[in-house]
């Protein structure tokens, strides 16, 4: 039994670390977030040109083939640093389906620029209707000619407003929820046809919703076989929790450092708050919660890409659970034990408050993974 | 035992419908049922109305053109204007500094000031929280220095609400720095417009400028806008407070956001039906209804042995903190309840002119904003901590 990274995860991790230390302060982050891609193109690079945007992906693409622990290594310091650029989108969602779906001219046109970061990727799983269940697809796909004519409307895509690449789920097949009969498809967003409402989100990156009216695609669009996706996208999702989970500690982390510094210096009736034990034993809690969240993305890592299984799909969606639990209390607790200064804009806690509760946004929130976890719950 | 209202009570919950049926402005209503933002033009124009109508200064004596409402009377005009959508009034001037006025002020301040107060020429904000003085008020700085005919000010006050519309401050001084810190401090009166003042806006984690700083550089204060003793400020402070916590529980807020969560969860969908229908949401509304259902009757035990003649004691306190925990619950299940769409800011659905599509729901855009702000409701007002140290003290004798 051995939780200790291995040399090269420890300086892959230590890599990622040192490059947000340097390019990611909290007054350059505002800043990013304030542009108009909503992050920055030249920390996105800079991930590019040292090889972090291959990490997952072969050697002849400049990458080593890392798995759920090598892109934890890397999200966990994404986190830290709040950083805004679509990796999980484009690196780990993206990068991933067009991975396991795609055939080998897709992965030809594609996965090179993908793993360099001059092609982004956005994907879209979501619907208005549809809560968290990536199953309920109601966007169409029919059959035209040697292609297929897309309409459908696919919610809260992040990183979509940047795009060069959009990979959607539409329904080839079936009825709304049916699990079967669901395609991807990988779209150009200057298509004719789609259509992008761009909004900044709650936790200062930026994403849209796509409005698909009748885009015609070929058959090159469609990736892995027709109606058969819904395994490609819940094995995808899988990793990307994974890979989410690790940028939750990362955020928790700094999130309680920040809080246990300000409980030693904050002084009121002449002594450090810190002093005041109902203080201590919430911070006490706070870092408890942490624990559990770290120990849940280790074993999320683990499992991300392990072979499909229910043991597989329990774990992620307990690791979900857990860290947007864990998330919500360091992120509510933190502003309490803060006090006002804790609300503020200019200070970074707020910020980290806001993502860790917006992370229970993404990929299902905790009611969702527990219902989940519940309907696979074995027997004994 | 009886919970039920008499017939003059209900007679006067009549009243109070009818004249908010009447007089509330359709438009201010609709904002603050959405959760839009409210103008200072929106503010003023209620009060106005509330002020012709009488009912603007309920905590003030007769004489000074107050109503005198009992305390089942003031609970059934906070239900029925939370339940209609009536803004939550500015308190600082009506319900802060006003009735420090009538109980300390001296003859000439109660005709300079109250009379302002109630047309709405002034608009108060309140100066005690420092950087430095928070939860522990005591260990306020900013000094106020007698020369001659004037103090001079030097100093910062925070937390100061709104302070952007306001044209007067009252602020906690430190006017002797020889005694113990509670001793030293008096409170005046002063015009913004005094030169020497500053007012620099705090940004909040939802992008709101609510609240700000204020910065004192020798300002100067006339000897006259001094409020009772010097060095006395302490004892006001105090009696103000009291004003302040009445109230911060918020049932009311409580009943009408949960009304509106309702409404929410009707709409949206989970798995083909509305989430009101779904059983892992429509428990966690439960929970939190039942909760306000017990704090909504401790809330009427607290005002019937006011209304009996006893006085709010420590019991206010744990109201406090149970009715900002249910506020801030309802606020918890209304951004779950709009799933993946908690995540978009869409800053112009939040204005009450937009007329383009919605993103997801009408009443969305708001939502996740109101959460993280209304994180506020267990820090100010005197923490949810300080009010458990007070019951702590006070009732149970620890």
């Amino acid at each position: 039994m051995d939780f200790t990274l291995s040399e090269e995860q420890q300086m892959l991790q230590d890599t990622v670390a040192r490059l947000v230390r340097g390019e990611y302060s909290f007054e350059k982050r505002l800043e990013f977030s304030e542009t108009e891609l909503g992050f920055s193109e030249d920390f996105w690079k800079q991930l590019g040109e040292l090889g972090l945007t291959a990490v997952p992906f072969p050697e002849e693409l400049g990458g080593f083939g890392g798995g759920g622990v090598e892109i934890q290594s890397v999200m966990t310091e994404l986190g830290r640093g709040l950083c805004l650029e679509p990796y999980l989108q484009s690196v780990v969602l993206g990068g991933g389906i067009l991975s396991q779906a795609g055939n080998d001219e897709q992965k030809e046109k594609y996965l090179a620029g993908v793993a360099t970061g001059e092609l982004k990727v956005a994907v879209g799983l979501q619907e208005p209707q549809a809560f968290y269940n990536q199953n309920e697809v109601a966007t169409k796909a029919e059959k035209s000619g040697d292609g297929y004519t897309i309409s459908g409307r696919k919610a809260v895509v992040i990183g979509g407003h940047c795009a060069d690449l959009i990979i959607v789920s539409a329904r080839t097949s079936g009825d709304v929820n049916d699990a079967d009969g669901i395609s991807l498809f990988a779209i150009d967003p200057s298509a004719e046809g789609v259509e992008r409402r761009t909004y900044p989100t709650v936790d200062g990156a930026k994403g849209c919703d796509v409005f698909l009216n009748n885009v015609q695609v070929g058959a090159d669009a469609l990736l892995g076989d027709e109606g058969k996706a819904a395994d490609v996208i819940e094995y995808q999702t899988g990793r990307a929790i994974a890979a989410l989970c690790a940028e939750a500690v990362g955020c928790m982390e700094e999130a309680n450092e920040l809080t246990l510094e300000y409980l030693k210096q904050r002084k009121q009736f002449g002594v450090p708050i810190g002093k005041f034990q109902v203080l201590q034993h919430r911070m006490v809690d706070m870092m408890s919660e942490l624990e559990q969240a770290r120990s849940m993305a280790i074993l999320a890592a683990s499992y991300a890409d392990a072979e499909q299984s229910d043991e597989r799909r329990r774990t992620l969606a307990a690791a979900k659970n857990v860290i947007n639990r864990a998330g919500q209390f360091i992120s509510e607790k933190g502003v309490q034990s803060h006090g006002g200064i804790g609300m503020t804009w200019e200070y970074s806690f707020a910020h980290y408050a806001k993502r860790l509760v917006m992370i229970g946004h993404q990929l299902g929130d905790d009611d969702f993974h527990l219902e989940r976890y519940a309907s696979l719950l074995q027997a004994s | 035992m009886n919970m039920n209202y008499t017939a003059e009570e209900l007679a006067f919950r009549d009243e109070v419908r009818a004249f908010l049926d009447e007089k509330l402005p359709a438009d201010i209503a609709a904002k603050v049922k959405g959760f839009r933002r409210l103008t200072k033009e929106d503010h003023q124009r209620w009060q106005k109305i509330l002020s012709a109508q009488g009912w603007y200064a309920t905590h003030w004596p007769e004489e000074y053109g107050g109503v005198k409402w009992t305390p089942v009377q003031k609970h059934i005009w906070d239900e029925e204007s939370c339940a209609y959508g009536v803004p939550r009034s500015i308190p600082f001037g009506v319900n802060m500094v006003a009735p420090v006025i009538i109980k300390f002020g001296n003859e000439e301040q109660k005709q300079q000031y109250l009379p302002r107060i109630l047309s709405g020429e002034d608009w108060w904000c309140q100066g005690y929280s420092e950087p430095g003085a928070g939860s522990d008020l005591a260990s306020l700085k900013t000094r106020a220095v007698r020369d001659g005919d004037h103090y001079i000010v030097n100093g910062q006050k925070t937390w100061t609400t709104l302070g952007q519309h306001a044209n007067m401050i009252f602020c906690l001084v430190r006017t002797n720095t020889e005694v113990k810190a509670q001793e030293g401090i008096s409170f005046l009166l002063i015009d913004m417009d005094t030169p020497g003042i500053t007012v620099r806006p705090i940004i909040t984690l939802d992008g709101e400028h609510e609240v700000n700083e204020v910065f004192f550089e020798d300002v100067k204060v006339p000897v006259e806008n001094l409020v009772g003793e010097e060095d006395k400020g302490w004892t006001y402070a105090k009696y103000l407070l009291t004003y302040e916590r009445t109230g911060l529980a918020g049932i009311g807020l409580s009943k009408a956001a949960l009304s509106h969560l309702k409404q929410l969860a009707s709409r949206r969908l989970k798995n083909g039906k509305p989430l009101l229908e779904d059983p892992t949401f429509s428990q966690r509304i439960a929970e939190v209804e039942i909760d306000l259902m017990a704090a909504s009757i401790s809330n009427l035990r607290i005002i019937a042995a006011v209304e009996g003649g006893g006085v709010p004691g420590a019991e206010s306190s744990m109201l406090k903190v149970k009715g900002t925990e249910i506020r801030q619950a309802i606020n918890d299940l209304a951004r779950r309840a709009l799933g993946p769409y908690a995540i978009p800011f869409v800053e112009e659905e939040m204005s009450y002119d937009y007329d383009g599509e919605f993103l997801s729901d009408e009443n969305a855009a708001p939502l996740s904003s109101q959460y993280f702000n209304n994180r506020k409701l267990s820090i100010f007002g005197g923490s949810n901590e300080i009010q458990k140290n007070i019951v702590s003290k006070m009732i149970l004798g620890l």
